[in-house]
Order: C-alpha cells, then sequence, then structure tokens
C-alpha cells in the first residue's frame, strides 16, 4: 500500500474530488493547511499596515490506496489540480507498513481504498 | 401651513438613523449567505452603497426625485441641495426629510448587489448603483411619491414596497442575466458560510425597519404608531407562516428559512403599513410568504443565478404587498378604501391601481437597468476574471480577506529600504548520487 499525500489549491478541491470519485477512490482524508511554494507574494493591507502574506491557503489530502491504484490516483489528481501557474501544489507518494481498518479490523490492501483494482495490477498482500 | 413639530422631528431624526443601518444590516445578511471567500466582497457591495448613493443623493438624486419638475421626474431646483435648508417640509426640516429619503436610496441599490454577487466587479457594481439611483431610483421615487403620474393615478405605497423593493427586484433580476449566472451555479453546492450573520442580518433590518415604515409618516402621529405595530406583526406572522412551510416541506425548521420570512414578511408589509389594520398586516404577512417560498424553489432550479433570491424575496414579496394593500387598506386606518371595505367597485379599481403601479415599475427599472448595465459594459468588464472567481473576490478586489489568522504575514515597513532579495539557499552538491 502506498499514502499519498497531495497539496493542492483550495478552488480546485471540488474538481478533485469529483475526478477521484470517478475512478472509485472512496477514502480520503482532507486537512485544511497552508504553504508555501514559490508562488508570487500576495500584499494586503489592513488599516495602512501592509503585509506580505508568505503563506497559502492550501489543501491536504490523504489518501491510502492500493500500490496497483497509485498510478491512476495520480494522474486523475494532477489532471484535476494543475492550472499551470506557480501554486498548484505537490504529490508525496510513500511506503506504508500497515494499515488498520478500524470498524472490521481488516489490514492492509483490505483496508485500503479500493481493495482490487480495476485493471488486473495485482496488489501487494 | 407647513410648522414644524418639535415631536416629528425627533421622530424623523431617530427614524433615518434606523433606515441607515438597514444597509450595514443588509451586509450582514448577505455577507453570511454567500462562500466564505465571497464574504467580504459580498459585505462591502452593501457597505460601499452608503457612501456612493450617498453623495449621488446629494449632488443630484434628491433633486430628480423631488423637486418640482414634470409627471415623470424632478427638476433641477435641489442639484448640490441648494435651497434644501432649516424651513418645514410638511412637519419637519426640509434637510431632514432629504435625508431621511436619502437612506431609502442607499438601502434600494444595495439590495440589487444579491443578484450579482460574488461575480461582478466591484468598481463596475459601484458604477452601476451611481447611474442606477439617477435614472431609475429617483425617477420612480418621484412617480410615486413627488408630483409624479402613479401619485396622481392614486397608487398607495406607504414606505416603498413598489418605490424600494420591485424596484430593485427588478433591476436584480436583468443584473443577474445580464451579468451571467456564477460559473458554479446549477453544477456545485454553493453554501452560507455564516448563518448565525444571516439571523443577526435580519434582526438588524427589522429593527432598521421600524424607522422605515414608521418613519413614513413623516410624522410622530397615531400613523406612526400604527405603521409601527405592523412593522412588528407582519414579519411576525410570516417567520412563524414560513417555519411552518418549511416543517410541511423539509420536516425542519430552517434558520435561513426564519430570516427569509422576516424579511418577506417586511417586504410586503412595507407599501400597507400605514393604511392597514395590524390585523390585516398579520394576514398579509402570513399571505406573502407562499408565493416567495415557491418563487425561492423554482429559481433555484432555473439557469436565473440571482443568488442571494433578491427576485423572490423583494420582488415576490413587494408586488404581492403591493397588491394586497389594495385588497386590505381601509380608509378608518389613513389609507383609501381597499377591497374589501370599498367592495368591488371602489376597491377593484384601487387593486387596478396597485398593478398598474407595479407594472409600470417593474417594466421602467428592468428596461433601464438592462441599458445602463450594457452602457456600463462597454467601459469595464462586469465580471471579474474566471480565476479571481475561483480564488474568491475578497483578495483580488479588495486586497483583504474576511477571516485572516496572520500566519505568514510579515509587515511591510513603508519606509524600509526595499527588502533584499531573498537570501539563496545554496545547497551543498552532496555527493552527486541520484
Amino acid at each position: 500500500m502506498k499514502l499519498i499525500t497531495a497539496i493542492i489549491r483550495p478552488e480546485r478541491l471540488d474538481d478533485v474530488l469529483a475526478a477521484l470519485f470517478a475512478i472509485d477512490v472512496r477514502g480520503l482524508t482532507m486537512t485544511r493547511a497552508a504553504g508555501h511554494g514559490g508562488e508570487l507574494e500576495r500584499v494586503e493591507t489592513y488599516r495602512g499596515t501592509t503585509v506580505k502574506m508568505e503563506l497559502v491557503d492550501k489543501i491536504r489530502l490523504e489518501i491510502g490506496v492500493s500500490d496497483g491504484f497509485v498510478e491512476r490516483t495520480i494522474e486523475a489528481l494532477v489532471a484535476a489540480a494543475r492550472t499551470g501557474e506557480v501554486g498548484d501544489g505537490k504529490i508525496f507518494v510513500t511506503p506504508v507498513e500497515r494499515v488498520v481498518r478500524i470498524r472490521t479490523g481488516e489490514v492492509d490492501a483490505a483496508a485500503v481504498t479500493p481493495a482490487e483494482p480495476a485493471s488486473a495490477e495485482s496488489s501487494d498482500s | 401651513m407647513d410648522a414644524l413639530s418639535p415631536a416629528s422631528t425627533a421622530w424623523l431624526l431617530t427614524a433615518s438613523a434606523l433606515v441607515l443601518l438597514m444597509t450595514p444590516a443588509l451586509a450582514f445578511f448577505y455577507g453570511g449567505l454567500v462562500r466564505r471567500k465571497n464574504a467580504l466582497n459580498t459585505m462591502m457591495m452593501s457597505f460601499a452603497a452608503t457612501g456612493v448613493v450617498g453623495v449621488v443623493w446629494a449632488t443630484l438624486g434628491y433633486s430628480l426625485a423631488f423637486s418640482p419638475g414634470n409627471r415623470w421626474i424632478g427638476g433641477l431646483d435641489y442639484v448640490l441641495l441648494r435651497g434644501v435648508g432649516l424651513e418645514a417640509n410638511g412637519e419637519v426640516p426640509h434637510l431632514l426629510f432629504m435625508t431621511f429619503q436619502g437612506t431609502f436610496a442607499v438601502i434600494t441599490a444595495a439590495l440589487i448587489s444579491g443578484a450579482v454577487a460574488e461575480r461582478m466587479r466591484f468598481g463596475a457594481y459601484l458604477l452601476f448603483i451611481a447611474a442606477w439611483t439617477l435614472c431609475v431610483y429617483a425617477p420612480v421615487c418621484h412617480w410615486v411619491w413627488g408630483d409624479g403620474w402613479l401619485a396622481a393615478l392614486g397608487a398607495l405605497d406607504f414606505a416603498g414596497g413598489t418605490v424600494v423593493h420591485v424596484n430593485a427586484a427588478a433591476a436584480a433580476v436583468v443584473a443577474a442575466l445580464v451579468v451571467g449566472a456564477r460559473r458554479d451555479h446549477g453544477r456545485r453546492a454553493m453554501l452560507p458560510h455564516n448563518v448565525p450573520f444571516v439571523l443577526l442580518g435580519a434582526g438588524l433590518l427589522w429593527f432598521g425597519w421600524f424607522g422605515f415604515n414608521a418613519g413614513s409618516a413623516l410624522a410622530a402621529d397615531g400613523v406612526a404608531a400604527l405603521a409601527f405595530a405592523n412593522t412588528f406583526f407582519a414579519p411576525a406572522a410570516a417567520l412563524t407562516a414560513w417555519l411552518l412551510l418549511d416543517l410541511l416541506v423539509t420536516g425542519r425548521a430552517t434558520a435561513v428559512g426564519a430570516a427569509t420570512g422576516v424579511v418577506v414578511g417586511l417586504v410586503a408589509i412595507t407599501p400597507a403599513a400605514g393604511f392597514v389594520s395590524p390585523a390585516a398586516s398579520l394576514a398579509i404577512g402570513a399571505l406573502a410568504v407562499g408565493p416567495s417560498y415557491w418563487a425561492i424553489l423554482r429559481r433555484s432550479r432555473s439557469r436565473l443565478d440571482d443568488s442571494l433570491e433578491v427576485a423572490a424575496a423583494h420582488g415576490m414579496g413587494g408586488i404581492v404587498g403591493a397588491l394586497l394593500t389594495g385588497v386590505f387598506a381601509g380608509a378608518a386606518w389613513g389609507g383609501a378604501s381597499g377591497l374589501i371595505e370599498g367592495g368591488l367597485a371602489a376597491g377593484g379599481r384601487q387593486v387596478a391601481v396597485q398593478a398598474v403601479a407595479v407594472l409600470g415599475t417593474l417594466v421602467y427599472s428592468g428596461v433601464a437597468s438592462f441599458l445602463l448595465l450594457n452602457m456600463i459594459g462597454l467601459v469595464v468588464p462586469l465580471r471579474a476574471t474566471s480565476g479571481d472567481e475561483r480564488r474568491g473576490l475578497d483578495g483580488p478586489q479588495h486586497g483583504e480577506q474576511a477571516y485572516v489568522d496572520g500566519d505568514g504575514a510579515v509587515l511591510l515597513l513603508p519606509d524600509a529600504t526595499p527588502p533584499a532579495e531573498r537570501p539563496q539557499l545554496t545547497i551543498e552538491p552532496a555527493a552527486a548520487t541520484s
């Protein structure tokens, strides 16, 4: 299994969720985050106090997937989150030692979504 | 003839401040209904109207509405408030009458913003409400309350059901069509980001509306007391009716529904406030709910993106209120005889006159707003860019956010030397392994 962590623009979230659900990724966690990714600085003024916003609002998605699903998840993320401007975000893929589904006690590949990739690729188990 | 009354002057001073408060109240009502990324922009559309429309009213608007002119529009006698002084106009100083009327012009223009929220450019919007106040509000105001053709016809509009609400709603629908729907309209759920703001705004609107309706008596007298009582009971009935409808339709009494019910009740009683009995105001408030409720259900499934339901609340409520004024008006309460009291002959004529006033306003406001928007559209874009619309208009249009925590904000000192180049992180090429 892999843990896919994606940092994306908040305004792309709806498109990204639609793309993920379309390829049957059903389990994910969303967090509001802030980050700096080399975007042009945004200058804001509050009653004469001018500030440079070094951190930009981002969304962090964490998705546990079986190995066979890594590529299609990444493709969906990239396609839906890309605008072409600096600040589109990043995707990190990290190996996962163990996964347990709390409700059933299922472990590892059975506990991530989807257990059976639509393609014939075998998942690790 | 006209003699100043200290009591009436004191009441109208208070009422003017109450009506002015309705515009910031509307900012909260509208602001709570939009998504958080557009909260400031939406609130500023209302808030800024107090400034822009106030200036326009003093320079030219008041003259076009209330100085002697013809049946269609006032003259130029009061330009820059020349000749508007401390002398009595009715029971209050002319200057105070002009100020009281100015607060109405402000809220009317601000109402339109609900139909174009979350996508219209701020600058184009301000141009539009300035032009609209002069070209639409001032003439319609003159028709009904000045020496205009609807006044001559005998149309009853106590505090502005037609002048304010039907007028603004017609402009709102046209503006929503000309500016176009939000890109997410009909495709994504766009939920209110702060329902407590909506309740706060509705509460403050109700509070201010006592000045709007009871102040329209232009005196501290029994008619003001009647309008005041009706301003309490019609929204009370509307709120109750809306909650019952909500319970019937969805099984839950919603807070946004309660706030909407209050506004619909207030709109509906506005033209009738000083003409009908308190018992009739209960009926008007309750009867106005059905059409508005239906209009919201229909509208949200249509392609018309009147984002914050200006047409359903103010248009539908205003039309129903104007017509019901013709039904319930009683000579004993200070109005003409409506359908119930005067029977089919006299009452029927009154209802017909009310309908003419509504239709005339709808058509004129709609057509004139369409022309104004298209003319402004030739000079500046009406819409924010698609990227700004996605990101939300607060940052791009105002350079501020509604909700900031200051994380990552670096103070820029005005007199400091420009910050040096960001120190280049030089990472030692630690053995080219990869």
